[in-house]
């Protein structure tokens, strides 16, 4: 099922003018900054299909900058959010694509700082809902709407289990799953782990101390 | 407690005897393992966010969108029911076409609003709900139940079908609205699930095949005008479901019309602003001086 939730039918809160070029496109900003982990130094945007040809009249990109900075889809300070981004020393840059794209409203993010750097695909689908297609070359699909574990880890048997079983332990129920690699034999892999209940610190650590697993980051 | 049709809805609210609105908050509990207090207060905060939203598009001054497009049609409409003009279509349907207009202008202008289901038709339940209200004396609970309601249906199309004009047309998205809204309105006026149902296949008849075609792709024209309509539609809808008029085809199989005429859609005619009135000679000036030059 695409929608869950009432709410994901009668929401989000949002400032106009479009759920999917505005609230949805906030949402993949925010989901970007939470999958970095921090705030950025530099983000480059790239544009594809409809969010190419019609950003500035729907505030496009405003509201990804607004995402990126933290803002919900209701915070009034969206409309002020490349100032705000400026004033925070957050650079953004815009790309306008002509390259076609598998769905109209796709967003590429490039966000860099001195530690490191994330690179995020986002769709949006329509009435706010956003979904991540993909992170640092790994395919994925990610709808934000449920608490998510990623993991990286290395691309051996038994490491799913073993989360899976620290997961059971602590009676956190897994609503879906799906494992990504880019190609066999690149050693690493990526996991990732939709849940029904919000996942702890304490929880948190335990997975990240498991054998063979490199990196947690948590989506909630 | 669970549903992924109409008919499965339907048939569920039918045989536990509740309401459609209870069958949702009861799914939503479950599902998301919430209390039913916690649920309801989310969604009486979406009913406060709407109100502001008429209530701001109906009474501030120069509200207008950032590209000039929209913005102080509410208020006219308004003036022209206080000044009891003609009124050719009755002072509750003008009623609901001015709260309709008014929180899609507030949208246009960047204002704050609740996307139902999508910012582009976020007027029409609003609009309805709070008329409804007025008409009917009916109280805050009812018309946050009413909103259990919509969300149910819409939750069947967004399910079965889709909601944004990106994927299938101005029918998926002010015509879902429209169809949601009936269905809502219906148990309002205490109607029973099957009659929700009969007004919501009653409204997205009448919008089946709408293209969305908005001028320079943003949501304002005919965006705006269309939640007007979608408002008048679906409490005409709602009455002849009310009078017992029944749609002939099943409201699940007029969802999967829908959905097949989407998909048949050209991409032209699905918010990419390049067919219909956003190519019209009007449309593409306007493009033009919106963006300096065509954004094709």
């Amino acid at each position: 099922m695409k929608y869950r939730s009432v709410f994901d039918i009668i929401g989000p809160v949002m400032i106009g003018p479009s759920s999917s070029h505005t609230a949805g496109a906030a949402r993949i900003g925010s989901a970007a900054r939470s999958l970095f982990g921090r705030k950025p130094q530099r983000v480059t945007i790239t544009l594809y299909g409809s969010f190419a040809k019609t950003y500035k009249g729907h505030g496009t990109d405003i509201a990804i900058a607004g995402g990126l900075l933290g803002f919900d889809t209701s915070d009034e300070r969206i409309v002020q959010s490349l100032e705000i981004a400026r004033e925070e020393g957050v650079e953004i840059t815009f790309i306008e694509s002509e390259e076609k794209s598998d769905h109209p409203n796709t967003a590429r993010l490039l966000l860099e700082d001195e530690e490191g750097r994330a690179e995020v695909v986002g769709i949006s689908i329509g009435g706010g809902k956003m979904e991540i297609v993909e992170l640092n070359g790994f395919e994925l699909r990610l709808s934000g709407s449920a608490p998510a574990l990623l993991i990286m880890h290395h691309d051996r048997y038994g490491a799913i289990a073993k989360v899976a079983t620290v997961l059971a332990e602590n009676k956190i129920n897994v609503g879906y799953m799906q494992v990504s690699r880019k190609e066999r034999g690149s050693h690493q892999a990526l996991m990732i782990i939709e849940t029904d209940q919000s996942v702890g610190e304490k929880v948190q650590r335990e997975i990240e101390h498991l054998e063979d697993i490199t990196s947690l980051t948590v989506l909630s | 407690m669970d549903f992924r049709t109409i008919a499965e809805l339907v048939e569920l609210a039918e045989s536990k005897e509740i309401p459609i609105s209870e069958a949702m908050i009861q799914k939503e509990m479950k599902i998301f393992d919430r209390s039913r207090e916690e649920i309801i207060a989310q969604m009486a905060g979406h009913l406060d966010v709407m109100e502001k939203a008429i209530e701001r598009g109906l009474n501030e001054e120069d509200l207008r969108s950032p590209s000039g497009l929209s913005g102080g049609d509410a208020q006219k409409i308004r003036a022209y029911i206080n000044e009891g003009g003609p009124l050719l279509s009755g002072a509750d349907v003008l009623d609901t076409v001015s709260r309709s207009m008014s929180v899609s202008e507030v949208n246009a202008a960047m204002g704050t609003i609740i996307a139902t289901p999508t910012a582009g038709a976020c007027g029409i339940l609003p609009g309805c709900i709070f008329t409804a209200a007025e008409r009917l004396k009916a109280d805050r609970e009812a018309m946050v139940r009413a909103l259990f309601v919509s969300g149910a249906m819409g939750y069947c199309i967004a399910n079965n079908a889709f909601i944004s004009g990106a994927t299938g047309g101005c029918q998926a998205e002010v015509g879902s609205a429209t169809a949601m809204t009936a269905a809502a309105v219906v148990e309002m006026a205490g109607g029973t699930p099957a009659q929700s149902a009969q007004a919501l296949a009653i409204a997205l008849k009448n919008m089946l095949g709408l293209v969305c075609d908005p001028v320079a792709g943003l949501v304002e024209a005919p965006c705006v005008k269309r939640n007007a309509m979608g408002g008048a539609i679906a409490m005409v809808a709602a009455d002849m479901a009310m009078a017992g008029v029944e749609s002939v085809i099943p409201p699940d199989e007029v969802v999967g019309a829908m959905f097949r005429i989407g998909r048949d859609m050209p991409t032209s005619l699905k918010e990419t602003a390049l067919g219909g009135l956003a190519a019209t000679p009007t449309g593409k000036r306007i493009e033009k001086d919106i963006y300096g030059e065509s954004v094709e």
